[in-house]
């Protein structure tokens, strides 16, 4: 055995296990071990400051992809992540996407978070024809060919989350304390909110407030004051849409200054259960996030799902107080197992190809049937609206009979406005006299 | 498994206690017993659609805690039917009988739902109708907090059947804060009774109460009422109520104010030192701060997982040992880099900033961003100055610990020998020195003290704020902006400097209208700041230090 290294060895062996399972008749394996896995990227921030909400995102992507790696792979081939990191810089994230598809030639992309790092991308993705699935709630008013919007738009989470305020269950509330960060999402999704309550609501003007403060905000005295007057009588709620660690001041003042759920609810639009994990939860018992997936959901495929989280967080280091799910989590799963079952059923890789079996395909998830719709390539999906438990989990109190359709425009600030990329469809359309008249085409 | 039935152990005895309870206390109670055989009929007509209603309006009437279990598995989509009994799917995935006792399977196993098995569905119509039953079984229940939210709800709910509950719930209530909350409600609810007598009543109640909450029911009841004796109370009780309001907002402005320069001052008192006393531009004066906030996290950390029990009082283990900690980061960071760069400022400027960005990078490295500090039970809510003004008791800490440490500053630095050397090294270098003054102690432990205190200061803002990587950078440029104003290099102008930008802050915030009046007020205190210096370059009191002779 003189002169025969190990390498060479393993080789021989690897020849001979496929030439005995060619003999049995696998013809599967062949093909795996015939082609080169499928690259598919994953572009999501792991240091900076949106490391906090992207990391967890990352090591669901490579979960999903793991579970459909034990399933076969796709089309017979492996499916392997090629992993980059933006850092939190929007620059970044172009010029990561653009090695993604130039240079590592990647099937699809999962990733972005902030709507800024999505608007960064956009162009690489279309001019180069690349694939995006984008896992988290936005604000809309973007429909781009090239691009699966998992997340939430607004018609499936803000808007349900104020008609639930207003229902005799939410308490009937009659007046509106819109506060946020100051940024694109909160000001679009108040803007779209505030023209809700106005025109289909018929909310006077006096009971709405509005206010943002900038990023990383620490002192909430004065705005949890004015929130205290204004909502004194219990008929008014907050709508928040406040981002990231200012969250923390804000929810720690709330508490402090004896401001409770009962006297006027908070309906968070950015505050899931890995944010949650970060607060003292006690003091915010009762108030409430509105979103279309929450971890305390009862049913077989979601108890399935957490545990094998709960096991695979274990395997990366996340210490088990950590490893909760949240929404944009199962979107980020859930999108996983959408392109390889799309993939499959287009029997290629090719992005036309992926789109064109995309389009109207449902799969089952961890809240139940899950589809993308067959036009605006933006996806059906159940709303919930959770109110927070003392033990950091939310209590589900009210939940949407049906999957909602997704509106990408809303209908009150841009009537008769949609998206349609399928068969001769070309995006985004205003309905003039029951006539689609493409904006591409307009100029 | 153990925990699981552990748990369930302590449902089965918690509920009996409630039953036993609910029997001695309340009529319409289920007899006390062994278990609630009774629930399994309505349970059952629950998973029938046809009788799913009147099910579920008897059930409403029933004040147990397992009906709440019932209605509440029901709303959540975990009522199962097994072997024609209800079974309720439990966290961990398994199936329990109404008494919470675990049902097993033919092996003995605790049973699951069968595959393909669909919960008993609620029809949606009836979602806000159990939503409802449960929200008014909590004002029987056995927690304070959800009795006063409880009755709030029925006072502002308008509906005149919820009198006859909350007279009952009045009656036997023994928390001394939920009584004056349904003593409240219920005279909302009487506000529109019929007999003008009873709204003259509960008018005054309304008054005397100081109730902020009704004041626009007042106002509105005013506008429709025609009985003089009723129209006398309801202006008495709005004119008292709106008097009152005036004082508590100004109360209030004032203590957020205060409270603001607080924490303003106890951010930059360590910076009074570094950069006030000794003129060393320490960019890493917000990680210092950061320091002193882990130290925090990792006592605390220690705590919940070595001595659970008296986790309260990690806090008091963790204020002087983030002193300690960031005091001996400061006594390395002089000795290792700053001391080889005194008297050139730029190259401090940058190098200090770089290592702040090293610490920030190490923390998230190290931490990640998931982290928080709870505060201690005590320091939670805040003292009801007056209804409706809660000052919260972390803040009115973090106002005392302010105070305390600039006097034992001043203490220190003015009414001691230590003090007194470190004047005359900062006053006249060369002079100390020939007088026997070891100069180079007295740099590297001025500027561990000035650390110290930055520590300290993180340590307590953790209890308001965030502890993440980037907190320091918050605080930089407060901390700066209120030494450079209160004049480099006496305590008393960073304690001016301190209040009066909170306290001008504060009061200009709740001034400016529209939408984003937090940024607005900022804005106009650095422009405020910036006048100021224009007229008086060197703060509100110039002194005499190194920086002041170097600037010259």
């Amino acid at each position: 055995m003189e002169g025969l290294s190990r390498r060479d060895f393993l080789k021989t062996t690897a020849a001979v296990g496929v030439g005995a399972a060619a003999g049995m008749g696998f013809p599967a394996i062949i093909k795996a071990q015939g082609s080169a896995p499928i690259k598919v990227g994953v572009l999501h921030s792991l240091s900076g400051t949106m490391a906090i909400s992207e990391a967890p995102i990352k090591e669901v992507v490579l979960m999903a992809i793991d579970e459909v790696n034990k399933a076969g792979g796709v089309l017979g081939r492996k499916v392997e992540a090629v992993v980059e990191d933006p850092a939190s810089n929007w620059d970044l994230f172009a010029e990561k996407s653009k090695k993604l598809l130039l240079q590592d030639k990647v099937a699809t992309v999962f990733g972005c978070w902030t709507s800024v790092s999505r608007k960064s991308v956009l162009p690489v993705f279309e001019k180069n024809n690349g694939l995006l699935f984008y896992p988290v709630q936005y604000e809309g008013e973007e429909c781009s060919k090239n691009v699966i919007y998992t997340g939430a738009t607004i018609n499936q989470q803000a808007t349900p989350g104020v008609d639930y305020l207003m229902s005799p269950e939410g308490g009937s509330k009659k007046k509106f304390y819109l506060l946020g960060s100051d940024y694109v999402y909160p000001r679009t999704t108040n803007k779209i909110l505030r023209a809700y309550l106005l025109k289909v609501k018929k909310v006077p003007e006096a009971n709405i407030a509005e206010e943002y403060t900038p990023f990383h905000h620490q002192d909430y005295q004065t705005i949890i004051g004015k929130i205290k007057s204004f909502s004194a009588a219990g008929d008014a709620a907050v709508i928040n849409t406040i981002n990231g660690d200012s969250n923390v001041p804000f929810f720690k003042e709330l508490g402090n200054q004896g401001l409770t759920a009962d006297k006027c609810p908070t309906m968070s639009y950015s505050f899931a259960e890995v944010e949650l994990q970060t607060l003292d939860v006690k003091p915010l018992a009762g108030h409430l996030a509105s979103w279309n997936y929450f971890m305390s959901l009862k049913n077989p495929e979601n108890l399935k799902w957490v545990k094998a989280w709960k096991e695979w967080a274990k395997k990366a280091g996340i210490p088990d107080k950590q490893a909760v799910t949240d929404d944009p989590m199962m979107h980020a799963y859930v999108h996983v197992h959408l392109w390889a079952k799309a993939a499959q059923k287009a029997e290629s890789t090719d992005v036309d190809k992926v789109l064109k079996a995309i389009e109207n395909l449902q799969i089952s998830s961890p809240v139940g049937k899950y589809k993308v719709d067959p036009e605006n390539h933006h996806t059906w999906k159940p709303v919930f609206i959770g109110k927070i438990r003392a033990d950091g989990q939310f209590d589900i109190v009210k939940r949407t009979p049906d999957w909602v359709r997704p509106e990408p425009w809303s209908n009150v600030t841009y009537p008769g406005r949609g998206c349609d990329w399928s068969k001769g469809g070309k995006g985004t359309f205003d309905t003039v006299g029951g006539k689609r008249v493409w904006l591409s085409e307009k100029q | 498994m153990a925990f699981g039935k552990t748990v369930s152990l302590l449902a089965v005895t918690l509920g009996l206690l409630a039953i036993l309870l609910g029997g001695l206390a309340g009529p319409g109670a289920a007899a006390p017993g062994p278990a609630t055989p009774d629930l399994e009929g309505p349970a059952k007509r629950l998973s029938v659609p046809a009788t799913q209603e009147a099910a579920i309006a008897a059930l409403k009437e029933i004040p147990d805690p397992a009906v709440e279990v019932l209605l509440r598995a029901l709303k959540d989509g975990a009522l199962y039917r097994l072997r024609d009994r209800a079974a309720i799917l439990g966290d961990v995935g398994t199936l329990k009988d109404l008494s919470g006792q675990p049902i097993l399977d033919a092996a003995g196993q605790p049973a699951a739902p069968a595959d393909g098995q669909e919960p008993v569905p609620l029809d949606e119509r009836l979602f806000s109708v159990v939503q409802r039953a449960l929200e008014r079984l909590e004002i029987f229940g056995a927690d304070a907090a959800a009795r006063r939210s409880a009755a709030f709800k029925l006072g502002s709910s308008q509906d005149m059947t919820a009198i006859a509950v909350l007279e009952k719930a009045l009656a036997r209530e023994t928390d001394p804060e939920a009584k004056p909350v349904m003593e409240e409600a219920l005279a909302k609810l009487r506000l529109a009774s019929p007999d003008p007598a009873a709204r003259a009543v509960a008018a005054q109640a309304l008054g005397r109460l100081r109730s902020e909450a009704a004041l626009g029911q007042l106002q509105a009841a005013l506008q429709q009422e025609t009985d003089p004796a009723a129209k006398q109370a309801l202006t008495g009780a709005i004119r008292s109520i709106d008097s009152f309001l005036v004082i508590r907002n100004v109360v209030g402005y004032a203590f957020n104010g205060v409270s603001l320069g607080a924490v303003l001052l106890i951010m930059s008192l360590g910076l009074a030192v570094t950069f006030g006393l000794m003129g060393i531009i320490n960019m890493a004066h917000g990680e210092m701060l950061m320091l002193g906030s882990y130290t925090a996290y990792v006592v605390q950390e220690i705590f919940t997982s070595r001595f659970a029990a008296q986790q309260d009082y990690y806090f008091l283990v963790a204020l002087p040992l983030s002193f300690l900690v960031a005091g001996l980061v400061g006594l390395a960071l002089e000795g290792g880099i700053i001391r080889f760069l005194y008297g050139r400022p730029l190259e401090t400027l940058i190098v200090t900033w770089g290592v702040g960005m090293i610490f920030q990078q190490s923390a998230r490295l190290y931490f990640g961003d998931q982290t928080s500090v709870n505060s201690p039970t005590w320091f939670r809510g805040g003292l009801e100055l007056m209804p409706g003004l809660i000052l919260p008791w972390s803040r009115i800490f973090i106002v005392m610990l302010a105070l305390v440490a600039l006097g034992g500053l001043y203490l220190l630095l003015n009414r001691s020998y230590a003090g007194l050397r470190v004047r005359a090294v900062m006053q006249n270098r060369d002079m100390a020195s020939c007088l026997g003054v070891s100069t180079r102690r007295i740099d590297s432990l001025t500027f561990a003290l000035g650390t110290a205190l930055a520590g300290v200061g993180g340590c307590a803002l953790a209890l308001i704020g965030t502890v993440d990587p980037e907190v320091g950078k918050t605080y930089i440029v407060d901390a700066f902006m209120v030494v450079v104003l209160g004049g480099v290099g006496k305590l008393l102008g960073a304690v001016v400097a301190s209040f009066g930008i909170g306290i001008s802050n504060k009061l200009l915030e709740p001034a400016i209208s529209g939408t984003a009046a937090p940024i607005y007020a900022k804005v106009a205190i650095l422009v405020l700041v910036i006048w100021f210096l224009q007229w008086r370059p060197t703060g509100f009191f110039p002194a005499k230090g190194r920086a002041a002779a170097e600037a010259r």
